[in-house]
């Protein structure tokens, strides 16, 4: 076996250092700094409760918490249906190589927005509580609650063969490998549900959200838009895992990464141009035309325009003139877009007749807590890229 | 502008007919956008 795969042998072996915590504090001094600072306010949220690390209140109880960690995390981790889709549903087995990083990629991401979510409800150990103790199906949020919870472990199952293969435990292995295909379809299904839901959650509030925002087809927009936010997140991960993961990748994964940034492209291109139409289509349909000349339909247009039209176009040239570094950049600009379309729909557009004095801005503890979280998601992401098979192949194992 | 409306069928008929409008362009502009991107692709469908 070995003799098959010298390359992905070797690189397997070289990087596999000894863990050493003192060492890895010593190497990552800003990453220890900002976790302290995120245990900090994590001692202070659950012994002062949300008044003393929040400005929520009752006409915003959801701030950056749900506008960043949880409507942006999900949208962003959503490269792993869709990755996963592409490879084992519709048979692209051009995408082979992009499959565990977006699958890892993915449940640290639904992973972190659950532990995100402990901080922000107001009695965290009852979280559990919409799916085994008091279902209210009738809700928007227990379909969310529960497709979340559902997916997460859809997505802990799909990439522990990949800790498993690290572990060396074969047995288990090979069963979770000939459940990949349920899964999969199990992984499309949810993210569909929940991904639209979220932005159903949205459709109760209408007299409260600006009308350019507000729309009865607010689910769909949030679904198309986590197809080009989960792709062009894989993108722009695959082009960090590029520079600082680069001694862990094999000959196999930095052999196909332009490839694969050239199809994630050519999908985000035109996914978003007719995402782009069918918003301009909502505004037709509620005739808010004449918005359009207000501050906050500049503020649309600069979100439609410079984060949706502009990458769109971007990629198409980029794939047109096979430019790799285009396209990356392409992603960057998407992946704001993204971020900037959530929080336009969950804090600009929402309560926009407020008086100025009664909206929100967030507390320096709620942007510290956000910042830790994506600092343990990173830091998780590469301890896994270094010591399991996520960016090479394990020589012991074949390709499934 | 701001177009004025006297009942909710006068509404439905100029919003629905500007977006029926709007997507047809939209179902040819996507074509044309498509044709854009795939201009330079070699003939042999690889994905």
């Amino acid at each position: 076996m070995n003799a098959q795969h010298p390359s992905t042998d070797n690189i397997h072996n070289k990087t596999t250092p000894a863990f050493s915590p003192g060492r890895l504090i010593r190497e990552n001094k800003l990453t220890a700094l900002l976790i302290a600072m995120g245990l900090f306010v994590t001692v202070i949220r659950f012994t002062q409760g949300l008044g003393g690390v929040s400005n929520l209140d009752d006409n915003y109880p959801w701030g950056i918490w749900i506008s960043f960690d949880l409507l942006c995390g999900v949208a962003l981790a959503a490269g792993g249906y869709t990755v996963t889709s592409a490879y084992y549903l519709f048979g692209l087995k051009d995408f082979h190589t992009a499959v565990r990083p977006a699958v890892t990629s993915a449940f640290l991401g639904y992973l972190f927005v659950v532990v995100a979510l402990h901080f922000d409800v107001g009695r965290p150990l009852r979280l559990v509580y919409p799916v085994f103790v008091s279902q209210g199906t009738t809700s928007v949020l227990f379909e969310v609650g529960l497709c979340v919870f559902l997916y997460l472990t859809v997505l802990a199952v799909e990439w522990s063969i990949s800790a498993f293969e690290w572990l060396g435990w074969k047995g288990i292995r090979t069963v979770i490998v000939r459940l990949t295909i349920p899964l999969t379809v199990m992984g499309v299904i949810l993210s569909t549900m929940h991904q639209s839901s979220l932005g159903a959650l949205y459709l109760i509030a209408p007299s409260k959200m600006h009308p350019l925002w507000y729309s009865p087809f607010i689910p769909v927009f949030f679904f198309i838009s986590s197809m080009f936010a989960g792709m062009s997140m894989v993108v722009f991960e695959g082009s960090l895992a590029h520079k600082g993961l680069h001694d862990q990748m094999d000959e196999a994964h930095l052999r196909d990464a332009d490839k694969i940034t050239l199809g994630f492209g050519k999908a985000c291109s035109i996914v978003m141009m007719g995402y782009l139409f069918i918003r301009i289509f909502a505004i037709a349909m509620d005739n808010n035309w004449n918005l359009l000349s207000t501050a906050y339909g500049k503020w649309l247009m600069l979100e439609l325009l410079g984060f949706v039209a502009l990458p769109s176009f971007l990629y198409a040239v980029g794939v047109r003139e096979k430019k790799i570094g285009l396209i990356r950049f392409a992603a960057v600009v998407t992946v704001l877009g993204v971020v900037l379309n959530r929080f336009n729909v969950s804090l600009v557009a929402f309560n926009y007749n407020l008086p100025s004095a009664e909206k929100y801005f967030p507390h320096w503890m709620e942007i510290a807590l956000s910042v830790f979280i994506v600092t343990l998601m990173v830091t998780a992401y590469r301890f896994i890229c270094t010591f399991m098979p996520v960016l090479r192949e394990h020589p012991d194992y074949k390709a499934h | 502008m701001e177009t004025v409306f006297y009942s909710l069928q006068d509404f439905m008929l100029c919003t629905k007919t500007v977006t029926y409008v709007l997507m047809g362009l939209g179902l040819f502009g996507l074509l044309g956008y498509w044709l854009f991107l795939t201009g330079r692709d070699e003939s042999i469908r690889k994905f």
